[in-house]
């Protein structure tokens, strides 16, 4: 079998010489990981098809660890010679003995499978999508005043073999559009944006992906009516869905074991604490079907798997990938990943989310008696070491007498994690993910979030009314 | 001719060959390193070579771009035909053409050959004694997250078949770490950084005690209470702020009606105090080059000077588009993007009041350190903001206590409106582009904490 799981990428043959290579300075631990990928990429603006592009990269990065240091080299290309100046070059500052890496064993590939390759799509197929979406949008209203949507396809193929004998590899298509809107009233500007993606083939946008449009632009026209957002400390709800990415920033990457091991999380020796209410169950889960953050290896060819991190408030796991697991004599999870071949893996999140509760939307609303709905975030940010985080809501509204009321622009979010995650008092029983992509280090990953409705006791917002 | 050029020429040809009418290529080779180290080791140590070609196909004036990383000849000329397939999907739009040749002049200094001489273990010792400076310097410093230096050696060619063609070569490296101290109630972070075109420019004890210092002066610190006030913003702060200024400044968000600066030319629109240029040839500037991502030469425009507002920057397209020159302004991430409007590197006007003077003039408010969420808190669209923010109370012209977890809000235009002085000492800071600036008192902004 060769080009659909990825292993025709590098021969068991080639990739076991690489491995010899990069340890013949020393070392205990080696890998080669290649990569394929190829994409397209076009935007409609202005009702206009522009920026149109087609990509196609390929290389490998090998690195080698050697005590705590980890040598690290890559290169463009899959040439055997390629490969082999990789080795070279990331073994060049050892100084030891030749170490043996052991022979590969069979190859471990489990891709999420696809029902429909965007790449065999005609692109007059996804322009006529893109002019749908831009037709839906401006048809929301006179005052939606600029739209623009994008499209994007991406097929990376890779392959990992290290010095334990592992050898694995994965196919893996992601799909995504969005959609902007600009709505203006005189001199009120405001904007709304939408997104689907799924790690999936075209098959995904075979269901209405045209309403993300009208949905984009009703929240621009939404936003028009609304009041500057109050400033102060509040009783706060959270949409679900994409409001996930307030647990994303606020505890999973306080959770990725680099931070824990170099003392930089706010949840260093947490294990087996209360952090949360017991209303409250959390997961990471790379294994979730089609979604947006899945994979069928991690990039260090580890499976993917589904890891509880928080059971009923008790904090029960950390993410690690191959570096930290071995640190702390614990089994990887799955959660080692990399921007592309030109990165070292580091432990990411793939899919977070809070577990669907018991509590009803209406209800955690109701309770409120003055308050903020963030029904959702343009982004967030946190330091992970101060646990200091913000977030920028993308739509927002008060809540007044138990009601949801007038819709507020321009509020952020701000707090610190272990407060506002112990603040969580109720979990509503609505549920669904969204995609993001998370930056750390300067490497950018797809990421899923995602939950239902969530309430935070308290917390502070930082509005522009005066 | 260098392979490079060769390789570019090539792809103009096979991109006419598959049925481009005008075609341009952009090809760039970079060799890079990264030291990475913690607790008195080296963590990691990465050896990067990369290149690649970016190719623009014009049909009529319908455009397409495909890139790659193969500069093989049958790989160039794949990469060329998709693009001019990709040409064949877009819209025809009137604007869309190569730009004409120009006259380049060279920039020379561009590469500093430390890039080079300097092994790898130099580099790492430089890279450690970062992190010894900021450990050494209090005992409340308990750790370093982790401290960076890197580098990296670009040569970047551009043939079109207008007749554009050029190639330079330029070097840059930057060393950074954040710094935790441990007070009371947790830890405090501090960066600290430097940027210099090769480790031979950098002060490695520089960047670790900027880093202690600015994990030092946060312990303790405790939110706010929300008021209207005065507020200083550092350089790292004002650089983000004049970043999110340039980019609003670019033609294209103002053509297309997204920018707080759209039609507001030669308007009164800033304080004196407050003075913006554009410089893509300052001999000290990271992002300078003698060309920009479509080979029209970089200069110096103004933006903003006496409190009015100047220009704008235009690429080929938004300036087809008004009628108007290129500024140079076409920037690309390398061979994977399209040329688009962005700055290079943005010069706030320094003014004459030293650190002390600010803060005195200040008198009561906030000296804010550092801001987050500027991707999320910002509408480019209308100027309004709301970040996270962190820093120091300003209490009788002088540095107090830190505040911490407190958001400070209010618009882009009129603070520039409101910016009361400039500080004397300016400083390149790599957040937000690539930017020199000094420290900016604004008149007042609303401080939102508890």
């Amino acid at each position: 079998m060769s080009g659909g799981n990825g292993d025709g990428l590098i021969a068991p043959e080639v990739a076991e010489r690489v491995l010899a290579r990069a340890l013949a300075n020393g070392g205990r631990f080696a890998e080669v990981f290649a990569e394929r990928r190829e994409g397209l990429t076009m935007a409609i603006d202005e009702s206009r098809l522009e920026s149109v592009q087609a990509a196609a990269e390929e290389g490998a990065g090998v690195r080698v660890i050697d005590g705590a240091t980890t040598y690290f080299a890559h290169v463009d290309g899959l040439d055997p010679a390629d490969l082999e100046r990789a080795a070279d070059e990331a073994a060049a500052a050892l100084r030891g003995e030749r170490a043996e890496p052991r022979p590969l064993g069979a190859l471990f590939s489990r891709p999420i499978p696809i029902e429909r390759a965007p790449a065999d799509v005609e692109a007059g197929a996804k322009a006529a999508l893109l002019r749908e979406l831009d037709e839906r949008g401006r048809a929301q209203g006179p005052e939606i005043d600029q739209f623009s949507a994008s499209y994007m396809e991406a097929r990376r193929r890779v392959a990992v073999a290290n010095s334990d004998g592992l050898l694995a590899a994965d196919d893996r298509t992601r799909t995504r559009i969005g959609a902007q809107a600009v709505a203006r009233r005189g001199d009120v500007v405001e904007t709304g944006a939408e997104t689907l993606g799924a790690h999936r083939g075209f098959e995904l946008l075979e269901d209405d992906p045209g309403q993300i449009a009208e949905q984009a632009a009703r929240k621009a026209l939404t936003l028009l009516d609304a009041r500057p957002a109050p400033s102060g400390s509040m009783p706060v709800v959270v949409g679900g869905g994409f409001g996930g990415v307030l647990f994303h920033e606020m505890t999973g990457h306080g959770l990725e074991a680099d931070h824990i091991q170099k003392g930089a999380s706010v949840y260093v020796g947490k294990l087996g604490e209360a952090v949360a209410q017991p209303l409250l169950n959390a997961y990471d889960d790379g294994r979730l079907p089609g979604e947006w953050g899945s994979d069928g290896i991690d990039d260090e060819g580890a499976p993917t798997q589904k890891t509880l991190v928080i059971a009923e408030g008790e904090l029960v796991s950390y993410l690690y990938d191959h570096v930290t697991a071995e640190r702390d004599g614990h089994e990887p999870t799955g959660n080692g990943r990399r921007e592309s071949f030109r990165h070292l893996p580091i432990p990411r999140m793939t899919n977070t989310y809070i577990a669907p509760g018991e509590a009803t939307v209406e209800g955690m609303i109701e309770e409120v008696e003055n308050g903020f709905y963030a029904v959702s975030f343009g982004g967030g940010q946190v330091d992970p070491a101060t646990g200091d985080f913000v977030f920028g809501v993308s739509e927002g509204y008060l809540i007044e007498a138990g009601k949801v009321t007038a819709p507020c622009r321009g509020a952020t979010l701000v707090g610190n994690c272990l407060e506002a995650l112990a603040a969580i008092d109720a979990v509503a029983d609505d549920f669904w993910m969204k995609t993001g992509i998370c930056g750390k280090g300067g490497q950018k990953v797809p990421v899923g979030t995602g939950q239902g409705h969530v309430r935070v006791g308290r917390m502070t917002v930082g509005g522009t009314a005066r | 001719m260098s392979e490079l050029s060769e390789a570019t020429r090539r792809a103009v040809e096979a991109a006419q060959a598959a049925g481009a009418g005008e075609a341009e290529a952009y090809a760039a080779r970079e060799s890079g390193r990264e030291v990475r180290v913690h607790g008195g080791e080296v963590e990691s140590l990465t050896a990067a070579t990369q290149s690649g070609i970016g190719v623009r196909a014009w049909i009529g004036h319908r455009v397409g771009y495909a890139y790659g990383t193969d500069l093989s000849d049958a790989g160039v000329a794949t990469i060329a035909a998709r693009a001019a397939t990709a040409a064949g999907v877009a819209d025809e739009d009137e604007f869309a053409a190569p730009p004409a040749p120009a006259e380049i002049e060279a920039l020379p200094g561009l590469s500093d050959p430390s890039v080079t001489t300097w092994e790898t273990p130099r580099v790492a010792e430089l890279a450690l004694a970062v992190e010894r400076t900021a450990l050494a310097a209090d005992e409340r410093v308990v750790a370093v997250e982790t401290a960076v230096y890197a580098d990296s050696s670009e040569r970047v060619a551009i043939a079109s078949s207008a007749g554009v063609a050029g190639e330079y070569e330029s070097s840059s490296c930057f060393a950074y770490l954040q710094a935790l101290a441990a007070g009371e109630n947790g830890r405090e972070t501090g960066l600290g950084f430097g940027i210099a075109r090769g480790p031979a420019g950098l002060d490695p004890e520089g960047v670790g005690a900027e880093g202690a210092a600015r994990a030092l002066a946060m312990i303790g610190a405790a939110k706010p209470e929300s008021r209207a006030c005065p507020v200083v913003l550092d350089p790292t702060v004002a650089a983000s702020f004049a970043g999110l200024i340039g980019g609003a400044l670019g033609a294209n968000a103002v053509q297309r009606g997204r920018s707080p600066f759209a039609g507001r030319i030669e308007e009164e629109l800033a304080s004196p105090a407050f003075a913006l240029h554009d410089d893509g040839r300052d001999p000290e500037g990271p992002a300078s080059a003698p060309f920009d991502g479509e080979g029209v030469p970089r200069r110096r425009t103004a933006l903003i000077e006496e409190g009015r507002l100047r220009g704008y920057l235009f690429d080929t397209y938004t300036a087809n588009r008004e009628g108007t020159h290129s500024t140079g302004s076409a920037a690309r991430a390398g061979y994977r993007s399209l040329p688009s409007v962005s700055a290079s590197n943005l010069l706030v006007a320094s003014g004459e009041l030293s650190e002390a003077e600010l803060l005195q003039r200040a008198g009561e408010g906030v000296y804010v350190t550092e801001v987050a969420g500027l991707h999320s808190g910002v509408n480019p669209v209308t100027g309004i903001f709301s970040v996270g923010a962190s820093g120091r109370m300003i209490r009788g012209g002088e540095l107090a206590e830190p505040v911490r977890e407190f958001t400070i809000a209010g618009e882009l235009v009129a603070m520039l409106g409101a910016v009361e002085a400039a500080g004397a000492e300016a400083r390149w800071v790599p957040f937000g582009g690539s930017v020199r600036t000094p420290a900016l008192l604004v008149a007042e902004l609303s401080i939102s904490g508890s």
